[in-house]
């Protein structure tokens, strides 16, 4: 009963520890984004990183999410002869909810991790005391120009996505299940609303800001060696990606 | 000057410096030696601000460094250089870059000017050609050569070494020792070396300081530790497993 009870206290300790940490990392980063000098060098490199690198695999899943919900809500709407709405469908899924969410999690499965893996190995190598010891503060040097990536890339990795799961969602629709191609659009264009659109994009904009935060957070505080990169580098995919769900829900009750 | 007065430190219940007390002159090599986790890396962590005592005063030049803030620690920092064991070079840029970078971070130098001192202080470490190698095509010898280079970039007023010829062959280990010397007497620095390297250490060191059990337990001349009846140091030296140091 004792050991259950130090247990419990041990963790919410823990726990607390960690979010007072992570908070405070945060508005640190905010603090060192405002001050200048601005690294607009090692930004760009992020953007390409977060951005152009993960391309590939937004384009694949878009293209796929959009395709599947195609075929998916067909098959529902069949019943009531209503194959029409599958154009409105995918398109208000895809801006609204999967393009914002998939495109986080693919996203952070590539970049989260490897920042968290890039920044651990630097902590264990003493590349960030090499930093602090050169006058040079890591958090403006390493973190923010990674935050900002996140922030800004996020939400064009997102538009790039909604488009092409409509794309994708079109040619399903259209050149496999026949639906007629000018309702596919019109019927797209009857429902969807700009709002839907900037929703998902403010929505993605808070998952760049939390995949990147975690990542930097979870590799900036790394212990342990070898074992400590691959420790943290695990934490950082999984508390991210919780996150982007818990987040997903919060601000989708807010805004829709 | 350098003063470590009464230092304290702890991580969690194991306790690293226990009441500690140093004077560090200027413009002398001083090496501190000790066993392998014996809070060598903690204390020189201490002089240069990245660890905070528990309690106790670090003066440098009269100022109590524990007591600075974040950006008064920057400051002083520019008067460091620091060699880390592993050399801590950043893995993403080449060997030329990380050189620069503290020039180009702290200096309003022309990009053609900072080459120009990347390569005098490559040079001034042995080494000539080597600016676009990456940090992983280097040997480990290399690599420590080059963090030299880049401790001594901004031609520091303090250069701090962490466990300078670990994991080195006895003849680089000397070359390193040298290069040491070499920096100390041209550039006119103050040397802060940690080390277990015992024979190395009586080569270079101006005055050598025994870390054991958080305290400094002798210190003195090379000479003086040499004919210290300290046990404990004796044995160090001598490099026995029986004595008063119990391992296994």
């Amino acid at each position: 009963m004792l050991y259950l009870i130090s247990y419990v206290g041990r963790s919410s300790i823990n726990l607390v520890r960690e979010m007072g940490r992570t908070t405070i990392l945060l508005l640190q980063a905010i603090a060192w984004m405002i001050l200048p000098p601005y690294r607009l060098k090692a930004i760009i490199k992020q953007m390409e990183f977060v951005g152009v690198k993960s391309l590939s695999v937004v384009i694949l899943t878009g293209i796929f999410t959009g395709g599947v919900l195609a075929l998916q809500s067909h098959q529902g709407f069949k019943l009531f002869g209503a194959e029409t709405l599958v154009g409105s469908i995918v398109a208000l899924s895809m801006t609204r909810e999967l393009g914002p969410v998939l495109t986080a999690l693919m996203v952070n499965g590539r970049a989260g991790s490897a920042m968290a893996a890039e920044l651990g190995t630097m902590r264990v190598t003493e590349q960030i005391d090499a930093l602090y010891v050169m006058a040079a503060n890591p958090i403006k040097y390493l973190i923010v120009p990674r935050i900002i990536a996140g922030v800004i890339m996020l939400p064009v990795l997102t538009i790039i996505s909604d488009f092409l799961g409509i794309i994708g969602g079109y040619f399903v629709g259209v050149f496999l299940l026949n639906i007629n191609s000018g309702m596919f659009v019109a019927n797209i264009l009857q429902y969807l609303d700009l709002d839907d659109i900037f929703h998902g994009l403010t929505k993605s904009l808070f998952f760049g800001l939390i995949l990147t935060h975690i990542g930097c957070y979870k590799g900036f505080y790394t212990e342990g060696g070898a074992e400590g990169v691959g420790k943290a580098t695990t934490e950082a995919v999984v508390i991210s990606s919780v996150l982007i769900l818990i987040s997903d829900y919060i601000l989708t009750s807010i805004m829709f | 000057m350098i003063q470590l007065i009464d230092i304290h430190k702890s991580f969690g219940s194991n306790v690293v410096l226990n009441g500690l007390n140093l004077s560090i002159e200027k413009g002398k090599v001083t090496v501190i030696i000790g066993r392998s986790g014996g809070g060598k890396s903690v204390l020189l962590k201490h002089i240069i601000g990245l660890i905070r005592p528990d309690a106790g005063a670090i003066n440098i030049d009269g100022k109590d460094i524990t007591r600075f803030n974040d950006r008064e620690l920057n400051r002083l920092r520019k008067k460091f250089g620091m060699l880390f064991q592993e050399a801590a070079l950043f893995d993403s840029m080449t060997v030329g870059q990380n050189i620069a970078f503290p020039l180009e971070e702290h200096t309003k130098l022309k990009s053609s000017e900072i080459m120009e001192i990347v390569r005098e202080k490559l040079a001034q470490v042995g080494l000539t050609g080597i600016e676009n190698k990456m940090p992983s095509e280097l040997s480990g010898g290399m690599k420590k050569r080059v963090g030299l280079a880049r401790a001594i970039a901004l031609e520091p007023e303090i250069l701090l070494f962490d466990e300078p010829t670990t994991g080195l062959d006895p003849i680089m280990s000397d070359v390193i020792g040298r290069l040491i010397v070499d920096i100390q007497s041209k550039l006119d620095v103050t040397c802060i070396v940690i080390s277990h390297d015992i024979y190395g250490t009586l080569r270079i060191a101006h005055k050598i300081a025994m870390l054991h059990d958080g305290l400094i337990i002798e210190s003195g001349t090379p000479e003086e530790i040499r004919n210290s009846g300290n046990p404990v140091l004796q044995q160090f030296i001598e490099g026995k497993a029986e004595g008063p140091i119990t391992v296994l």
